[in-house]
């Protein structure tokens, strides 16, 4: 059974007077134990989706506009805020991009820690800590008992990310959310984070939502991807499949445009053309269908459904009007 | 422009468009006074001394606001009195806002030893209380107007100063400014194309906070007799004379202090506003 | 052999930080300490680190945009360390920069076309609009769009504006400073080829400054990597990546992500403490032939 399922989950944005349905419904499910990784580029709706099933999404200029996200048995969006404050940071853990705005500079590392545990599972101030300490150890961070006095500035920036992960895994949430969490570090720290990461589902059992834009990272520590533009859902399945065999020409044209190796004289990167759209001002059919090479006329006016790929593997699934293995062949 | 009206018409930009719309009546006020064919504001007149304020405007020989103890009509010394009052603030207002800009965008720019005096300088300008350097430079120089619009840009510069300063080494750090220095532009280019239009709007919000406490300070410059000489009128000098009479003729005092108090609202209406449109954390747009 | 376009010896740019009342620094960050290459004509160094590694200090000390404390900068003979800024004026012609953040290289308040003009005004050059016009086809953009103003552009339009400005002046040279880091993914590829393109036509040697080290691999025929200020390695790419010998490009390597599933379940990331790592004493880039350098110390 799915521990998330969320059913056509729509939101809109206001600008200057002008409104956009950033998501146009959005459908999708993670299973028990499943980690997830949402791949897409700015203005794919990956970040403002998750936002908007925690009941983070800054309203206005956001707007749900309809749609369920069912965790659990319960559906997020219809909850009360004193419900959803109960369950962020306890059954739903988050890290995100930045640690150093979502820590608070004048707080301890220690209260910052214990304050989810107090507020979650209703321990004291001493057990808290305690339990901090133990929580830094996990996350790799030594002399945890020293460092819980001290303040998010003395602390660097992989360590201020590990720091995030000890307060999202503090009250062992069966579902953790991250967005872009090793986006801003660099590549030896991110590394070392994905490698934790990983421990830390495996060994609390987590189910996870991994977003990124990094092909690579989703490719380490995802069992499933779902690739997403302009608020949909592009290609989605078991990332041995959809690495191996994209159905979707998005999905192959981001795959393509990384360099292996080192370059052949003359050579060039595969391209995709253009920008992603303009979400005030979208393409009435398929969104990618202006920069996609492989578009068919249909592409262009009717947007298509996401659909089990009928010759791969049980799971794998494509919005895609053309049939990309035959027109690539 | 169009950008700025759509927001003020905004529900959210009521109290701007309030401030606004005050201000250019006021100006307008100012501007086609003299043909708004009212008595004449020097012409005392013995025989209707402190005369009550009456409702009926349009008869001949009334004075819907009043008169002073000499029988002047207070409602064409008001107006008259914006004109000297709008054109020595905004005088002052311009003056000292380019004198500031230009010190700011210098000290900010440059850096170093130029940045250390002129920060000092401002320092020490503002440790000294306004009314106090004011009155030293009017007891020393003598009052004219000439004189009083320079006190006042004298005492405004500071502030420009001081927020130019701090958006320069903002701005100079970013990298088409340094692009600036690649292609091997010099000095003036840097600063006037590349740094001051990206300065500018914080100065404008600095020039209407500094309009409305420049029309305050020549008040009271002129209520201590130390601007505006009569029998010129000016809502400073008008406050002065009617305090005497204040129970006796409340009216002589009270119009030009109502005056003066709608004037300074309305441009801190404006500047207000006009902070919160140019700051992109506060997203009135 | 040809002599190098462009010879760092020996730079060095030290930063004071934390200096209390009386001014007396309490902290040294050496930001780039004794750092020395060659850039060949039409050649492409990548310079790869991670944040902090003084990377893009170094691109800023190349193109004199903060001086350096020691060394020189060597640019077809000329030592612009020891220029006057009115003498290095027409060395600026001749190398140029593009920046990391397309956000913040753009003037906010300039049209694009003049923003791109400039450089041809202020070196007397042919300025009309049909030239401008001419280097906005060149990066791929419809000279149209020369009366807009920058926020009417996405990033990767921005960053072609960019590169219009600072190939304006046909440079020889050009710094890129992370040109790719700030884009969207499906953005990267193709302002990567317009480098390529540029490159190709222009006969541009590029100082690539990156942190994605599959990129610098694609696009780079050498590569120097710095780890605190230090170059601790450097070489022709293929060497570098093939047989790395510092412990620190070693666990740079290790930590790519790959796009490939199968290959990423199979990684063994390697460990490396880089602000604990200590320089052996002597410490001196060493030739281990063919122009494979590896910062080593002298028993080594």
């Amino acid at each position: 059974m799915a521990l998330l399922a969320i059913e056509d989950l729509s939101v809109g944005f206001a600008r200057e007077g002008r409104f956009a349905r950033v998501i146009p419904g959005l459908t999708y499910g993670v299973e028990a134990g499943e980690t997830l990784g949402i791949v897409g580029e700015s203005g794919s709706g990956k970040s403002v989706h998750a936002l908007a099933l925690l009941g983070l999404l800054p309203q206005p200029p956001g707007r749900i506009l309809g749609g369920r996200a069912v965790f659990d048995g319960h559906d997020l969006l219809a909850m009360s805020e004193a419900r959803l404050r109960d369950l962020r940071g306890g059954r739903i853990g988050m890290i995100f991009q930045d640690p150093m705005t979502a820590l608070n500079p004048v707080l301890t590392i220690g209260r910052q820690i214990a304050e989810p545990l107090m507020r979650h599972k209703a321990m004291s101030m001493r057990q808290a800590l305690d339990r901090a300490a133990d929580l830094l150890a996990l996350v790799g961070i030594r002399d945890g008992a020293r460092r819980l006095s001290q303040y998010p500035h003395e602390f660097s920036g992989g360590m201020r990310q590990r720091v995030m992960i000890a307060i999202a895994i503090s009250c062992e949430p069966a579902l953790l959310i991250a967005d872009e969490p090793t986006t801003a570090l660099d590549v030896t720290v991110q590394g070392q984070i994905l490698d934790l990461m990983a421990e830390l589902r495996d060994r609390l059992r987590m189910t996870m939502v991994w977003i990124t834009h990094d092909m690579g990272v989703v490719a380490g520590i995802a069992d499933t991807i779902q690739v997403m533009y302009a608020g949909r859902i592009m290609e989605r399945g078991p990332v041995d499949a959809v690495f191996a065999n994209p159905r979707s020409a998005y999905t192959y044209g981001l795959l393509q445009s990384l360099p292996h190796g080192s370059r052949p004289p003359g050579g060039r990167l595969m391209q995709i053309p253009g920008c992603p759209p303009d979400m005030f001002a979208p393409p009435p059919g398929d969104p990618f269908a202006p920069r996609n090479p492989f578009a068919t006329p249909r592409c262009h006016v009717e947007a298509p459904p996401l659909r089990p790929v009928p010759d791969s593997v049980p799971g794998h699934m494509v919005a895609a009007w053309y049939d990309l293995p035959r027109l690539l062949a | 422009m169009r950008e700025v009206w759509r927001a003020l018409t905004r529900r959210s930009g009521w109290l701007g468009l309030l401030g606004a719309t005050l201000l250019v009546v006021l100006v307008l006020l100012a501007i086609f006074g003299p043909w708004l064919d009212l008595p004449d504001p020097t012409r005392t007149n013995l025989r209707a001394r402190m005369v009550a304020p009456t409702l009926s405007w349009f008869s001949l020989g009334a004075h819907p606001l009043g008169t002073d103890q000499l029988g002047r009509d207070i409602l064409s010394r008001i107006i008259a009195g914006s004109r000297v009052t709008l054109m020595v603030a905004g005088a002052a207002v311009l003056l000292g806002g380019v004198l500031g800009t230009l010190l700011g965008l210098i000290s900010g720019y440059f850096g170093g030893w130029v940045d250390r005096i002129l920060m000092r300088l401002v320092d020490i300008q503002l440790a000294l209380p306004l009314m106090l350097l004011a009155l030293m430079v009017v007891a020393a120089l003598g009052p004219s107007l000439r004189n009083l619009v320079g006190v006042l840009a004298l005492v405004s510069w500071v502030r420009y100063a001081r927020i130019v300063r701090g958006q320069v080494l903002a701005v100079r750090e970013r990298e088409f400014v340094q692009s600036a220095r690649a292609i091997g532009a010099s000095h003036p280019r840097i600063i006037l194309r590349h740094i001051l239009p990206n300065v500018l709007t914080p100065a404008l919000v600095v020039a209407t906070l500094e309009l409305a406490r420049v029309i305050v300070l020549e008040a009271g410059l002129s209520f201590l007799g130390l601007g505006i000489q009569p029998p010129d009128p000016s809502w400073g000098r008008m406050l002065a004379d009617g305090r005497t009479y204040i129970s006796s003729a409340w009216w002589i005092i009270t119009f030009p202090g109502l005056a003066l108090m709608l004037t300074v609202l309305a441009v801190n209406l404006l500047g207000d506003w006009l902070r919160d449109f140019f700051d992109p954390r506060l997203a009135v747009r | 052999m040809t002599a190098p376009l462009l010879r760092v010896e020996g730079l060095r740019r030290h930063y004071a930080s934390g200096g209390g009342l009386f001014g007396r620094a309490r902290y040294v960050t050496r930001a780039v300490d004794d750092v020395s290459f060659d850039v060949m004509p039409g050649e492409t160094l990548g310079l790869v680190g991670e944040s902090g590694s003084g990377k893009s200090t170094t691109g800023r000390l190349v193109m004199g945009l903060e001086e350096p404390d020691a060394g020189r900068v060597v640019f077809d003979g000329t030592d612009l360390t020891s220029l006057s800024s009115s003498q290095r004026k027409p060395f600026r012609r001749r190398m140029q920069i593009v920046f990391q953040d397309p956000y913040a290289a753009l003037n906010p308040r300039m049209r694009v076309g003049d923003f791109v003009q400039e450089p041809l005004l202020v070196h007397g050059a042919e300025a009309g609009p049909d030239r401008v016009a001419a280097l906005f086809r060149t990066v791929g953009l419809d000279p149209a769009f020369m009366q807009r103003y920058p926020h009417e552009f996405s990033g990767g339009q921005r960053q072609r504006i960019g590169i219009a400005r600072a190939i304006a002046l046909r440079p020889q040279f050009l710094v890129a400073d992370e040109p790719i880091t700030a884009l969207d993914v499906s953005i990267q590829a193709q302002i990567v080829n317009l480098f390529q393109d540029l490159q190709e036509s222009m006969g541009l040697a590029l100082l690539f400054i990156a942190h994605d080290l599959s990129m610098v691999r694609y696009l780079c025929s050498r590569v120097a990597v710095m780890l605190r200020g230090r170059i601790v390695e450097m070489g022709p790419t293929e060497a570098v990546f093939g047989d790395a010998r510092h412990p620190y490009t070693q666990a740079l390597l290790s930590a790519v992500p790959i796009p490939d599933p199968a290959h990423e379940r199979g990684r063994k990331r390697l460990a490396f403490d880089a602000g604990g790592y200590a320089f052996p004493p002597a410490a001196a880039l060493r030739d281990l032939g063919g122009g494979h350098f590896v910062l080593m110390g002298e028993a080594a």
